[in-house]
Parts: structure tokens; sequence; C-alpha cells
């Protein structure tokens, strides 16, 4: 199979398995995919913080402990880098911020209690847009990150490092976050998979907030199997998370059988609009029809409220997020202003020379639709759409098991391209969004190219919950196709 | 024209749980600055708050103690505004779903029953602090300690009429509450502190005034002050035909006036939403019971009861109502001596009086109920007098020991020997002569100094009564 | 009649406390307006009759027990600060 492909290119389920067979050290791997980020990162710019001390010395501990013929969990020794809006311990963690750019976080995020206990191999933290706004990675105050299948293009966003560092193997797998779209949409630009988790199923504790409601932390990975190996150590309820879950976890690799009869998958008519991009829209017509054949049962279905959902969600993540976003003051962490002299003018200052433009404009969009007098007319009215959204989830769900669409209206968009119009950038997640409206769980895994070789992306929808069941349809594709053993070529 | 005052108070109490709203860190007062703080606390990037059950149920106590309903579906939601001391930009507190709402208390003014309704009690998070950086004006120092505390905030219906009932309401609001023993309901340290809203209204008007909101005060007295001062301000305004000016004002302790807040008239706008970092709370009937059931007698049905049963005066009864402590200290001593008004006079009078000057309060007295009950007990049986008794007290007090172990170590048992006592009174009538003739004469009033005279020999032990009546016996028969 | 007024969006600055020049107000007038005109798709539903959605999952009494545990040590809160003082915080003097 991909045995011949260099150790960064690699799934996590391989080289696990080659840890323990003593065919490579842990040492050796880490090496690897430091040395990888050394030769292609100033390129690409997927990661924000190299973390190559730690990284190391936990790949030796690693190393001793498979000598001494120790039991070890299924991640000890993969080189996993984190997306830089989760708390680590003693780390940097900015956010692509100027306003965080001097914060150590001084406790881990629950994510990361959890991967320290697998004994994972920290690369380092990854790129994004600033606070996870963005689609298109565009918005990191310290630099773009680029796709690695054309560095023209952009790796989508927020979670483009993430996306972009599991794709040209600067990191094994990666964590990042999805408020709209932020993991979906760059897998799919990447040629990765990525999954949002039902909301509520992996703790926020530690993620920092960009709009609560909706944010949610979850794996990119070069194949489905590593999606559930990583799903398996980051779940489960947390009691310094009160909107966790206390909801039983499967084991996810139990899911990963290559069959799909009798599995009904629900094609929404609202998905394929006027306006999505032929090669996309091909890809995955193709991949229902793949399905079909598989024994899958195709079903027309309709979300009659899916045009509403970018509105909606341009509401709430932005009203969310003003309030989220109010604590970086210059009090008590992170950039302070060196000129101000009463208070409201040093909270005007660092927040103004502290915030980029897109954080600047949601926050103007969240505080209006906060302010008096609008709350009905914005905030409310789209919570009750949100009501409606679900509705739609619901009923169609009565019917099908999973739903099938494409991620994103078009495969990766170049550098620039989109940058002076938010709101066309805001409507190319139209397709994720809904999910997150939703709280449903979704994934986006690679079901074709482009003819000039950009990766396209599909996304399977899951009732709340059920992760299982669309990691299954998702391993039976994977299994089926060649697309994840692609990689770009650097 | 004739003024009605028309007063609202928002009485704002620290809840004493072990730790802060949403994080663990402990709830106390004091200590060096910044040293009761976590990640939590301090609004660090990523944190979460998850909800003190223990504020919930206190919450939910103090409502029930007012009379409130309880709202069945209640949550939190963010109040959004910019100051040093308010870590993440919003405090946490309950705009649309109180836990309690629709309450009322009674409470007396001058021996009249005042009735207050009570709009709603809510729980939120209290601040920390923004300190005057001494010696410099161009910074402000922060300290994080009080911040993250639970806070209920009790806002009455504008029906106090006078600063004096509006005292009396605060008061007796206060007493509830230590009652419940939710709260410190410390003033100095600013753990129950109010804001007011004042206004006047031509006497039957129906209408409301334009208010003013007098803010932050944590002390009765000044409280009253600022009250009467608005009351005389306002009313100054109305009669020369001006219009009050709706805002906030402050209360200036040194030259006993109100100001006008400048700068800050910014109109608030706080931005509130549901905040959902947190969930909602759904309280069914189980659990109100299950706190209607741990409340405690209140302050006022206690009163009443006392008065009732124990056959008291309202003056004594007040006294030992004032706190939860030594009503039940009180009653202790009462039921197990069986003399409720002994009880009260030992109780009010001496006891409290030895605490005081011992440096202690009833909870950590020395002498618990039954040992002020089996002193009480050896008045009754003779065994020693009420003079005796209250040397005996004071000892009691300062050593620890029973009334039974003083008064054997000391000798102090009351002298009803006759033969001892008519002995003594031989020596009186023998070495006073002259007052004998006195009282022959029919000057009875000498016999007073009789029974001292004996009193004095026996060192205060014979029997008062047996000393006064072989007394009267021997001076009669001679 | 533009969704969003110059005027509003200084109102809305001030309240988020944002500083923003002059060309950034203008920008984001323009933005806003159109993001708005955009949002006010959703008055074409009717949800009178809809309740609103603020918590997807029905999650309900959520709680922590009531205890004390060690704080955080001073030491490593104020080393992230900006600026301090003897233990405390300082910030820029409070205009009141």
């Amino acid at each position: 199979m991909s045995t011949e492909l260099p150790l960064y290119h690699r799934p996590a389920h391989e080289l696990s398995a080659a840890l323990r067979r003593g065919e490579i050290g842990t040492v050796e791997l880490a090496r690897a995919v430091f040395e990888r980020i050394r030769a292609v990162d100033e390129k690409l710019h997927t990661y924000l913080t190299v973390t190559e001390t730690i990284g190391m010395e936990t790949a030796a501990e690693v190393d001793r402990l498979l000598n001494r013929g120790e039991p070890l969990p299924p991640l000890a020794g993969i080189p996993i880098g984190i997306k830089d809006v989760i708390c680590t311990r003693g780390i940097r963690t900015t956010c692509a911020s100027k306003i965080l750019e001097p914060f150590v976080s001084p406790y881990d995020a629950t994510v990361m209690r959890k991967l320290h206990l697998q004994r994972i191999v920290l690369t380092g933290k990854l790129n994004m847009d600033e606070f996870a706004m963005g689609s298109s990675n565009e918005n990191s105050a310290f630099g773009p990150c680029r796709n690695p299948w054309d560095t023209d293009r952009v790796p989508g966003g927020s979670s483009g490092g993430s996306a972009a560092a599991v794709a040209a193997g600067t990191a094994i797998a990666a964590l990042g976050s999805d408020t709209g779209g932020s993991i979906r949409q760059p897998a799919a630009f990447c040629g990765v998979v990525g999954m949002k988790p039902t909301y509520g199923r992996v703790s926020r504790f530690g993620l920092v907030a960009f709009a609560s409601s909706l944010d949610q932390i979850g794996p990119l990975t070069k194949d489905v199997t590593d999606c559930a190996l990583i799903l398996n150590a980051i779940c489960g309820h947390d009691r310094y998370d009160s909107t966790s879950a206390d909801v039983p976890v499967p084991d996810f690799t139990e899911f990963l059988i290559p069959e799909v009869r009798g599995l009904r998958i629900g094609i929404p008519q609202e998905y394929f609009i006027e306006g999505i991009h032929p090669e996309v829209e091909t890809a995955v017509r193709r991949a229902i029809e793949q399905l079909s054949e598989m024994g899958a049962q195709i079903e027309e279905i309709s979300l009659p409220h899916t045009e509403y959902a970018v509105a909606t969600y341009y509401i709430i993540a932005p009203a969310e997020a003003s309030s989220n976003l109010a604590r970086y003051d210059g009090v008590r962490y992170g950039y302070r202003t060196p000129n101000a002299e009463d208070l409201i003018e040093m909270y005007r200052k660092t927040r103004g020379e502290g915030f980029g433009p897109e954080v600047k404009r949601r926050i103007m969009i969240g505080t209006y639709a906060l302010s008096s007098g609008y709350y009905d007319a914005y905030y409310l009215k789209a919570q009750k759409v949100r009501t409606l959204i679900k509705q739609d989830f619901d009923r169609a769900f009565e019917a099908v098991d999973v739903i099938l669409t494409p991620v994103t209206p078009t495969p990766a968009f170049r550098l620039g391209e989109l940058v002076d119009d938010p709101l066309q950038m805001y409507l190319s997640d139209i397709f994720t969004i809904p999910a997150n409206l939703a709280g449903l769980p979704g994934i986006s895994l690679p079901c074709g190219q482009t003819r000039e070789g950009l990766p396209i992306g599909m996304q399977l929808l899951g009732k709340p919950f059920d992760e299982g069941t669309i990691l299954r349809v998702a391993y039976a594709f994977e299994q089926a196709n060649p697309y994840h053993r692609l990689r770009p070529a650097l | 024209m004739e003024f009605e005052v028309v007063i609202g108070l928002e009485i704002h109490a620290e809840l004493k749980t072990r730790g802060k709203l949403f994080t663990w860190t402990a709830n106390e007062f004091g200590g060096e600055p910044n040293t009761r703080i976590d990640v939590i606390t301090l609004g660090m990037p990523g944190v979460l708050p998850v909800l003190n059950r223990k504020a919930v149920d206190y919450t939910l106590a103090a409502g029930l103690a007012m009379n409130c309903k309880i709202n069945r579906y209640s949550r939190f939601d963010r109040k959004h505004y910019f100051y040093p001391d308010l870590p993440k930009g919003y405090q946490i507190s309950q705009k649309d779903y109180p836990l309690c709402y629709d309450g009322w208390i009674e409470f007396d003014v001058n021996g009249e029953v005042r009735r207050c309704r009570i709009n709603r009690i809510h729980l939120e998070e209290d601040a920390g602090k923004s300190i005057h950086a001494e010696g410099r004006d161009d910074v402000t120092w922060v300290d994080f300690n009080r911040c993250g505390v639970p806070l209920i905030e009790i806002v009455s219906e504008p029906d106090l009429r006078s600063p004096e009932e509006a005292i009396a309401y605060w008061r007796a609001v206060k007493e509830i509450l230590e009652y419940l023993d939710v709260s410190d309901c410390n003033m100095e340290e600013g753990s129950f502190r109010c804001d007011a809203n004042i206004s006047l209204r031509p006497r039957g008007s129906q209408e409301f005034g334009i208010r003013t909101e007098l803010k932050n005060m944590n002390s009765f007295r000044f409280v009253q002050q600022a009250l009467e001062y608005e009351v005389k301000r306002q009313a100054e305004i109305l009669r020369s035909g001006g219009q009050v000016v709706q805002e906030t004002r402050l209360f200036d302790v040194e030259r006993g006036v109100t100001r006008g807040m400048r700068g800050k008239e910014e109109a608030s706008d706080y931005r509130y939403f549901p905040e959902p970092d947190l969930v909602p709370i759904e309280i069914d009937e189980e659990w109100i019971e299950r706190i209607r059931r741990s409340l405690p007698e209140l302050p006022r049905a206690k009163r009443l009861r006392f008065m009732e049963q124990y056959g008291l005066p309202e003056q004594d009864v007040i006294v030992l109502t004032g706190t939860r402590a030594l009503a039940d200290y009180y009653e202790a001593v009462a039921q197990s001596c069986g003399d409720p008004k002994a009880a009260a006079n030992w109780v009010m009078g001496d006891l409290i009086g030895f605490l005081r000057e011992a440096g202690r309060s009833i909870e950590d007295s020395p002498v618990g109920p039954e040992a002020l009950a089996e002193m009480i007990r050896m008045i009754q049986d003779g065994t020693i007098s009420g003079r005796i008794a209250k040397e005996v007290l004071e000892q009691m007090v300062a050593t620890g020991k029973s009334a039974t172990q003083i008064v054997e170590e000391k000798g102090l048992r009351q002298i009803s020997d006759v033969t001892q006592i008519e002995a003594w009174i031989d020596q009186v009538i023998a070495e006073n002569p002259a007052q004998v003739e006195q009282y022959r004469s029919g000057k009875t009033k000498v016999l007073g100094y009789f029974v001292g005279q004996v009193m004095r020999l026996s060192r205060g032990k014979a029997n008062p009564q047996q000393v006064n009546a072989l007394l009267r016996k021997k001076l009669d028969q001679q | 009649m533009p969704r969003i007024t110059l005027e509003e969006v200084e109102y809305v600055a001030q309240l988020a406390r944002l500083e923003l020049t002059e060309a950034e107000k203008r920008t984001l007038t323009e933005q806003l307006g159109r993001i708005l005109d955009y949002i006010a798709k959703l008055n074409e539903l009717n949800t009178d009759a809809v309740e609103p959605t603020s918590h997807v999952l029905p999650i309900r009494n959520i709680f922590r027990e009531d205890e004390a545990r060690d704080p955080m040590p001073r030491e490593e809160a104020l080393r992230l600060a900006p600026a301090r003082h003897d233990g405390y915080y300082e910030v820029p003097r409070v205009i009141e």
C-alpha cells in the first residue's frame, strides 16, 4: 500500500503499528516530521509555533517505553499538531491574533490533557484565521498559510494550517475547530479527512471561544481510520464544560466496516444549487452513484430552510463572538497598547490595534445585533430560524441515516480572490454552516480532484451522536477509492 | 405641595458558599490581593463556567423565605460592560428568567406592620475590586479575589414610602438572610450592599415621578442620610417648578450630600443574551420542597411565637431574636429551666454583658444553654440566691466551669439553716439598738437595713426570703 | 435608506471599545450595510410561533459541587499581565 511513502505522509494507524512492530522508532518518526517542517513550512506556513524540543522529548520517552515493552495507547508517539486556538500549557497560544501574541497559556485544554495521556508527540501550534474567523486562512495576523496542492491558493479556513499540515506531512494528524465549517472546508480544500463531532461530544474547555453555541473541536487526518482513532482519544464528557454531553462514547474503530448495504443516504436538493462548481457537482454525484452501487439506498430529501442558514449564522456567530472577545482588554494578559493615558483609551487602542479587520467586522456585526433595540430583530430572530433549520434535519433523519452533500461550492480559491468581498466569502460556507446550527456531526472526505489537480470533498452529516454511521459510510467510500492516498507534490 | 416619597431597593448579598459561583477557588473575604484566583476567575481564553449547586439552593431558600414564586425554568444571561475588575467583559447574571420572582416580606416600622413586594431575586457573579493607587493618579490597581463570588440581587417593588421604612425593610432582609445562614451580610466587608431608587410625587398621585439612583451603599446610616438628602433635594427642585434629572448619584459621606456621577453617563447598553456556556436550570416540585423543608423559622414568625408562647414583652423578644443563634440559645435555656421569663432576663442581661466583656459572641459562648439552665434551676430550688448567681455566671463565662462546680468550689451554696440565720439575726439586732428602736416605733423601712447586715455577715449566702421572714418575726416578737 | 449609518458604526465601535480609523469606519459602514441587507432575508420567514434555540442539546441542570480547591499561584497569573504592581494588576486610571 502506502508503505513506500515517506514517514510523514503515512497515516497514524500505520505508523502506530510500525512503531509497535519495531520497524520504525518514535524519535525517527518525529525527526522526519520536524525535518519536513523545516523543509516546506517556509513556503506553506502551516505552523505558528513549532515545539520541537517538547516533541522530541516525548518521542524519546515513548521509545523508552516501547523498548521496555510497555502497553501504550494507540496515538503514542504520533506527531500531532494543534490548531493555535486550543490552550496548551506553557506554550504560546495566539489564535493567530496580535492581541494574544505574547500569551503563554497557564493551563491545558481538556483535549490536550487527553492527548498527553496518549503520549502524542506535540509538533506545535498550527496557523489559522484570527480567532477562527475566516474561510481562507488569510486572516492570520502572522501571515497566511498556503494550500500544499497549489501554493497560490488558500488552504481554506479557519483550520487552514491544520488541513495543510496533514496534507503536506508537516503533521501526521491535527486538531482543528469548527464553528461554521472550519474543519470540513479546509479538509476539502486540502484533500484530507476532517470531522466536526456532534456539539457536546468533545469538551470545549480550553478551546478559545469564537461562538460558544457552535464551536466544536475535531480531528483532521490522512484517512478515516485515523479520524476514528483521534475521536476515541478526545471524545467524552467533561465536568469542566457544562455543554459537554454525558453520553457513552463507543469505540469508533468498530464502525470501520466497508459495508453500506441497506443504509439510507439522503441527498438534499437544496445543496445542489446554481453557482456550484461543475467539477464539484460531478465528483459528488459520482460518489452518490458509487455508494448506490455499493448497496446504499439513495433518497432525495429536502432541507427547505437551507437558504437561511448563512444569514442566521452571521448573526449568531458574530453576536457570541463580540461577547467572547470582550475579555481581550489588555488588563490581565496579551497585548496592551503602549500609548494610552486613561482606561477607555487603553481599551480602544488595545483592541483597535490588536484585532485584525475580519475580527473587527464580526465584533461590529455582533455588537450591533445585540445592541439596544435590535436584539429581537436580529439575535432572537436568528435563534428562531435556527430552530427551523434544526427541525428540517430532525424531519430528514426520520427517513435517512446520513445526509450526503458537497462541502464547498468550489475547490480552493486563490489567495486574495475573495478578500475584499466578505459577504461572498461568508456565502462559501453555505454547505457547512447548517450542521453547526443544528449541532450535528459532519465529516468531510476527499471524493475527487479537479482537472487542475485540486482536491474535492464531500460531506456526510449524521444524527446527533451518531458519528459512527458517518464514519462507516466514509470508510466504505474511502476503501473503494484512491483519493486518500494522493499526496501533493511540493 | 405635599409630596409622597417612593423608594425601591436593589439589595446585593454575597452568598457564603465554600467555592465561587462558577469555579472552585475559595469564596473568602480578604487575603493578599489576587490570591483567590484561577484561570476561570481571571477569564483566561478558553475557560468555561460550571454552576455551583449550593448557590442555587441558597437563592431558592432566600426566595422561599421571602414568599417568592420559583421559576421552573431559569437561566443565565451575559451582561456586557467594560471595566477592569470585570475580567470577561461581561457579568454572568440573570435577566429574563430569574430564579425567584413575585414575593413579599412583612416588617415592622414603629409598631406597625408594613409589607414590601419583591419583584425578583436573581443570582449573579460579583466583580473584583478596583483600588485607587496610593500616591499615584495615573493608574488604578485591580484585585480579583472577590471576582466570581456568588451574589444575589433582591429587587423590591417601589413600595417603600420613607427613608425610615426603606431602612426597616433593608434590616428585615438582612435578618432573614442571616437566619437562613446563606449570607454573612457583612456590610463593612461589602458582602451586603444596596442601590436605592428614589422619587417624589404629589401626595395622592398614582404616577411615579422621575427617580434618581443611589449606588453601592453599605451602611444603614449612610443610606438613611442619603435618602433623606435626596428627599429634600428633589422636593426643592419640584417646589421651584424644576425637573429631577434621571441619573445615578453617589453619596458623599464626608459632606453628607449626594452628587451626580460625571462621565460614566454613556447610556447603558448591556447587550444581554442567554449565556451559551451554561445550560438552563429546571426546578421541580421536589427540589423546591427540599429547600422549603430546610428553612428555619424566620425572624418575624419567631418573634410572634416568642411573645405568645413565652409571654415575653415585645422589646425583649426583639433583643432575643436579633440573631438566630441568640434565639436558639434563649429557647434552649427557656425550655430546659422551665421559666421563660427568668431565662430571658439572664440571657439578655447578664450573659450578654459578660460575653461582651469577654469579647465573645453567643455562638462561642463558654456557657452553653444547658449550663445556664442549670444555674437558673439552682436559683429556683434555693441552692443559690439570685445575687450569688450573678457572681457564679461571671465565673462560668470566665472559666467555662459549671454552676455546680463553682458553687461547690467557692462554697457559695445558699444557707437556709434557721439556727445559723437566727444567730446572725441576733447578732445584728444586738449590734444595732438604735435601728431596732426605729423599727419598733413604726419605721418599718429599716427592715432593709437589717437584711443587708445579715446578708453581709453571711457573705451573701443566706437565703434572702428566710432572712426576711425570720427578721420580721424576731423584730415583731420582742 | 442605508441599513446602518456612519454614526451608528461609531456608536457600536464605542460600545465594543474598538478604535477605528476614518477609513475603517467608512469601509465598515458600507460592508455592514451589505451584510445586514443580506441578513434581512430572514424577515421572509414568519417565526411568530417558533421557539428560539440557544442550545441544540436538551441538557439541563449541570452543576459543580460546592468545594474550595487551591487557587492558582499568583505569580503564574501576574507574569502574564501587561502591567502589575505589588500583587495587583495595574491599568491606566479610571476616569469617572
